[in-house]
């Protein structure tokens, strides 16, 4: 029996210790060995901070990570500024018998490729796309204007991608909010605003928690919207991870990049899950 | 305020002229997509020049429709195995995975349990390059030390599986975790009093128990793998997944051909997506 049990320990143990340790854990001790590398003159690689004092010392590289920081926070905002009334309106407003059929269309759209989703923003915004079409139609312009490209349009991208992560759990805590808690304030002449601070987002704050982190990471990691919708000036920091290992094939300085962005998504989630007292086991459950 | 309360008309309207106005932000960009599918224009964009196929059917010179356009058909064909083998791996590791964290008991397991959940919070594109990274250190150490030129470490179609594995498994252990849990372990006592022994305990009566979770954990491990993008970017060789291979074309100016792939894509994912659903439905 005691041997058995070893067994089994052993059986399932292995192909997960595998699974972690050659895909998780050693590349990325790679991926922070490799950015203290560089090539000196003699074309030997030796260990150096060079790597991470280009990174301060070019603006450009900074400059970008604390955009991409920003803009990521923004966008994180954002998502939960728009989905909190539509996951309040599935949970408590409408009819229950449309509640299912609302919460299907909700998921639908993100079952379909990011890449679809954001070409379909492509051909209702750029210059000669549906949006300018009918402006032009309906004698609202008179010259086509090109509204993709830009930062605002680029955030429209990211929040419209993120969305899902924000609108589920807030979805979930909601609907374990007891519909008494809110009539009993009604009854005691509280007004909206009263009911949504001190009732709504006090009870949705884990759902709300665990939204903003995937939403913050996924747009921090993003490299698919900002490539495609945001203009020249509005570089991603996964842009400058991507040409530093493509084009310019300099895979330390890469690995640095990688490493910050790494370290900056991880003290962001590390942060949120302190200052609500949660622990990821709960988040991503 | 909720339904239960009285509300005036106002609020009521403006609460579901937003509800409408969110659902239209979330499909006019699907629905004009597959609009233009079938605009009889060499262009994805207006003006409407009439209903056609030619975008699926086509085979003429100025005008080659998605089911002769080779390159396209190709990644199709490439994504599709390589998201059969990860769903296939992650189906098995994801699994074995459920029941190392649910049913047995070691050192450093919630250490272990913490890494395991690690891969849901390091950004695709980091996980793509520290793989990459890794594999190439690999490939020059075998290399310099044994003479041994091995193929899987070289950006390709093993390492994109790899790469989108690495994560997707989590996944899967997280839902088929879910479902142990409600599992009755003093069924797989009384087998064991019986006289099975372990696996047949598992064979026969676990893993039937589990098979739903298992299945619609394969199905949402395909539809990811399937559209991977950040990952499969640094991992890929010269075998394009289909969104990689869309990417170019997109970024390089469109065609209704994108269009035609963006509607069957459109079409086949929400078949998944709601059949896995009404699956789920019935289970509970």
């Amino acid at each position: 029996m005691k041997n058995q049990k070893r067994w089994g320990l052993f059986f399932f143990l292995s192909p997960v210790l595998l699974w972690l340790f050659l895909l998780i854990v050693l590349p990325h001790i790679d991926l922070l060995a490799m950015s203290f590398r560089i090539e000196n003159d003699d074309g030997q690689m030796v260990w150096s901070l060079s790597n991470y004092l280009n990174f301060f010392e070019e603006p450009i590289y900074w400059l970008t990570f604390v955009r991409t920081a920003i803009f990521s926070i923004l966008v994180t905002f954002l998502t939960f500024v728009i989905a909190l009334p539509v996951a309040f309106y599935i949970t408590k407003v409408v009819a229950p018998k449309f509640q299912g059929f609302l919460l299907v269309l909700l998921l639908l759209p993100f079952w379909v490729s990011e890449l679809v989703r954001v070409y379909g923003w492509m051909i209702l915004l750029r210059e000669s796309g549906v949006i300018n079409h009918f402006l032009i139609k309906l004698g609202l312009l008179n010259q086509p204007i090109e509204m993709l490209y830009k930062d605002a349009t680029m955030i429209l991208g990211l929040v419209y991608t993120s969305m899902l992560f924000m609108v589920v759990p807030i979805t979930s805590v909601l609907d374990s909010l007891d519909n008494s808690l809110i009539e009993a304030a009604y009854d005691l002449g509280a007004n909206m605003w009263t009911i949504l601070f001190k009732i709504i987002i006090p009870h949705a704050t884990p759902g709300i928690v665990s939204g903003s982190i995937v939403v913050f990471m996924l747009t921090l990691g993003n490299y698919l919207t900002p490539n495609l919708m945001g203009g020249k000036n509005s570089l991603w920091f996964t842009e400058q991870i991507y040409n530093q290992f493509i084009a310019s094939f300099n895979w330390n300085q890469g690995s640095a990049f990688g490493f910050l962005l790494l370290v900056l998504s991880s003290i962001v989630v590390w942060l949120g899950l302190k200052l609500t007292r949660q622990n990821l086991r709960k988040v991503v459950q | 305020m909720i339904r239960t309360l009285p509300t005036s008309k106002t609020y009521n309207r403006c609460f579901k002229f937003y509800v409408v106005l969110y659902f239209t932000f979330l499909f006019a960009p699907l629905l004009v997509t597959c609009i233009l599918a079938f605009n009889d224009s060499q262009f994805p964009s207006l003006p409407w020049k009439g209903f056609t196929v030619e975008w699926f059917t086509a085979d003429l010179t100025e005008r080659v429709g998605i089911f002769h356009d080779q390159i396209n058909l190709d990644s199709i064909w490439v994504s599709f195995r390589v998201a059969f083998f990860v769903t296939l791996l992650s189906m098995i590791v994801g699994t074995c995975g459920a029941f190392l964290f649910e049913q047995e008991d070691f050192r450093y397991k919630q250490l272990l349990y913490f890494l395991m959940l690690c891969p849901l919070v390091i950004p695709g594109v980091i996980l793509g390059i520290s793989i990459l990274l890794f594999s190439n250190t690999l490939g020059t150490y075998f290399e310099t030390n044994w003479n041994i030129d091995v193929d899987l470490f070289r950006p390709g179609f093993w390492l994109v599986v790899l790469g989108q594995f690495s994560f997707i498994a989590t996944l899967v252990t997280l839902v088929v975790s879910a479902r142990l849990r409600k599992f009755d372990r003093t069924l797989e006592e009384a087998a064991l009093n019986l006289g099975a022994n372990r696996l047949e305990v598992i064979w026969f009566i676990t893993l039937k128990f589990l098979r739903p979770a298992i299945i619609g954990a394969g199905a949402v491990a395909f539809l990811m793998s399937f559209e991977n993008f950040n990952t499969t970017l640094f991992l890929v060789g010269y075998q394009a997944t289909l969104p990689i291979n869309l990417y170019l074309q997109v970024r390089d100016g469109s065609t209704p051909v994108i269009n035609a792939i963006s509607f069957l894509l459109i079409v086949g994912t929400s078949m998944v997506a709601l059949a896995n659903l009404y699956f789920s439905r019935k289970e509970t």
